[in-house]
């Protein structure tokens, strides 16, 4: 398998490309959940979505991970328009551009923790002995090497959002998407987790980060807060960037 | 389609299919293993079913064979107001006339005790019974000798006797051994051999058979009229011969004649059975059914609860199909699993009940084959509305709350 179009140096530049989208969920009247949204993440980006709960934001990362249609505007991801894509062929943009990090982890138990960044290369029909290859480098990568056959239930919280992000790095995708990473870690292991992703971004990998922290988004080279569906302001900080 | 979309596509190897699908058994074993149970039964229930047929029917046909389906028995009818009729004493030189008959024996019963020694009352009865015969009967009968000899022209006119297989064992005699003796009525008669079973005329297993001669002799002092008579004929005209036996026994009243067929009555037996297995077998199905309920069951539990790794699996590049794949698959394992147990379940049932039988152990191979198979359907068939479900799950509604 080749990773052709997957290290982020797409046509544009741009690992991701957001026009005017709008979210819509039917009711009386409608609830509008995005109002023509439009953002534009360059490759080697690390910026976060920051806003409170309600502010469209979580909506807003399902819609960039191609886990949820906009009802109007366009979507690219790595230069490919996902607006007229089917089902299967999102899931096909999904398992080779994106990598998702979770809130609550989403370790399936009763597997490795090899097995489980395994599966992060599962779905795009890599054979089962470079999977586990890939897995375990992307383990050794962020610092878990010693830990690649301990199940989830043997690690601690922070020790699983490690493997979470091997597991969403292991396929190389064009951008990482992560929601709350740090949300049910105590600040140490949250410390931690930002350091880690702060070093993959240092490596080169663009990552989107959505928090409701406002502490934590500060010390993010670029900050794009939302209110109530739209977003409201794009803060650069080169100083954050050098940090 | 654009160049990009036909580079990046989801591809889930069939190896790994049956990986994903062997997931949730391995993490949940107590929960599998209850679940497999109902098919693990079903299939259980109706292989032995099965092969419990299999295995008495296959003891019946060798005992079919044993008895050979030439042998007819003829005897006085039994009829009402009428005891035990004896037949005309001329009656097997009669049937020995007939054309296609190879070999005619007969015996009647001589009403006197056997007992291993003359302490023991004669008011003490044994079981055993004393049948005087010629000498013939253990070649009409396909009969074998377990030790020793059966009767001959010299034998069969002194006081020697042969025992059936349960008589001898009743008697406490395992060979035979010089000068052993036991005494039927007032006379010590000499052990000269021990039957093995005799499949044609289990009566004469409980039996002390000694010659006609010997009989008339010894113990009745009169003339003995023969009772029962065993007609070996040539294959093929065992019809014919049915057919003329009663007037040439007795030409006088043939209606008083009864000759039947043993063979008859085992395939009787044979046929009995069947309608059993039918029975056990509709049993079987709903045991069947409730455990593809049971699995169906299961597996939208098992849906609901694993909504987050559905939805993680959609993230991760998953598309319906692989989701719908995963869960048909876990299902189909989880129904074979229980056919594979209930398949060496049946047939252990079969074995140890067999045994105790003393039977061939006999499981049919369709009976084997079609447990797995018909498990397997219904696990695909139990499996088809919980996978939809799980395909069908939107990827946003399953990764939020968990």
């Amino acid at each position: 398998m080749t990773d052709v179009g997957t290290t982020g140096s797409g046509v544009s530049g741009l690992a991701l490309q957001v026009i005017d989208v709008v979210k819509e969920y039917p009711g009386q009247p409608p609830v509008r959940a995005l109002d023509s949204v439009s953002l534009e993440v360059h490759d080697g980006e690390l910026a976060a979505i920051v806003g409170p709960s309600g502010s469209g934001k979580s909506t807003l990362l399902h819609i960039i991970g191609t886990l949820d249609r906009p009802t109007s505007g366009v979507v690219r991801v790595a230069g490919v328009d996902t607006s007229a894509m089917s089902d299967r062929q999102l899931s096909g943009v999904r398992s080779h551009l994106i990598g998702f990090v979770f809130q609550s982890f989403f370790l399936l138990e009763g597997m490795t923790a090899v097995d489980n960044v395994a599966n992060g290369l599962l779905y795009r029909g890599t054979s089962v002995d470079e999977r586990r290859d890939a897995a375990a480098e992307a383990l050794r990568r962020v610092g878990l090497g010693q830990r690649l056959s301990h199940t989830p239930s043997q690690m601690s919280g922070g020790e699983r959002q490690r493997v979470a992000i091997a597991r969403a790095i292991v396929n190389r995708p064009s951008i990482v998407l992560a929601d709350e990473p740090t949300g049910n870690l105590d600040s140490r292991s949250g410390g931690a987790v930002m350091e880690l992703l702060r070093e993959l971004h240092a490596d080169g990998r663009t990552i989107l980060i959505i928090t409701h922290d406002r502490e934590l988004a500060a010390s993010l080279p670029r900050r794009i807060s939302m209110r109530d569906g739209s977003i409201e302001s794009v803060e650069y900080d080169v100083a954050g960037a050098l940090r | 389609m654009s160049v990009a979309t036909a580079m990046y596509r989801s591809r889930l190897r069939p190896t790994d299919v049956l990986r994903v699908g062997a997931l949730g058994l391995r993490t949940r074993r107590l929960r599998t293993g209850l679940s497999t149970l109902g098919i693990a039964i079903g299939i259980a229930a109706m292989v032995a079913v099965l092969g419990l047929s299999a295995s008495s029917r296959e003891e019946l046909q060798t005992r079919i064979r044993a008895l050979g389906t030439n042998l007819l028995e003829v005897q006085a009818g039994q009829g009402f107001g009428r005891g035990n009729q004896t037949l005309p004493a001329d009656a097997v030189k009669m049937v020995r006339r007939i054309g296609p008959v190879t070999a005619v024996s007969s015996i009647a019963t001589v009403n006197a005790t056997v007992r291993r020694n003359d302490a023991i009352s004669t008011g003490i009865n044994s079981g055993i019974t004393v049948f005087a015969a010629d000498d013939d009967l253990l070649t009409t009968l396909n009969a074998s000798m377990a030790d020793g000899e059966w009767l001959d022209g010299a034998t069969s006119t002194y006081p020697a006797v042969v025992l059936g297989s349960v008589a001898a064992q009743k008697l406490g005699i395992v060979d035979v051994a010089d000068e052993l003796r036991v005494r039927i009525g007032d006379n010590w008669f000499a052990v000269i051999g021990i039957l093995k079973p005799v499949a044609a005329a289990e009566g004469l297993d409980r039996g002390a058979i000694i010659g006609i001669d010997a009989a008339q002799t010894y113990v009745v002092k009169d003339d003995l009229a023969p009772e029962r008579i065993y007609v070996r004929t040539q294959e093929g005209a065992i019809d014919d011969v049915r057919a003329v036996l009663p007037p040439t026994v007795n030409p006088e009243t043939p209606e008083e004649v009864e000759a039947t067929r043993p063979s008859d009555a085992l395939a009787a037996e044979d046929a009995a059975s069947t309608a059993f297995t039918s029975l056990f077998l509709g049993l079987g199905a709903v045991a069947l059914l409730v455990g593809g309920i049971g699995i169906a069951n299961v597996m939208v539990i098992a849906v609901i609860e694993r909504r987050s790794e559905i939805g993680l699996r959609r993230a991760l590049g998953a598309t319906k199909a692989h989701i719908r794949r995963q869960f048909l698959t876990e299902a189909i394992l989880l129904a074979g699993a229980g056919g594979v147990v209930g398949v060496a379940l049946g047939a252990a049932v079969t074995a140890i009940y067999a045994s105790t039988k003393n039977w061939a152990v006999v499981v049919p191979p369709i009976a084997i084959g079609g447990g797995v198979v018909a498990a397997l359907a219904i696990g695909a068939i139990a499996g088809l509305y919980p996978a939809a479900r799980a395909a069908r799950l939107p990827p946003t509604e399953a990764l939020r709350g968990n």
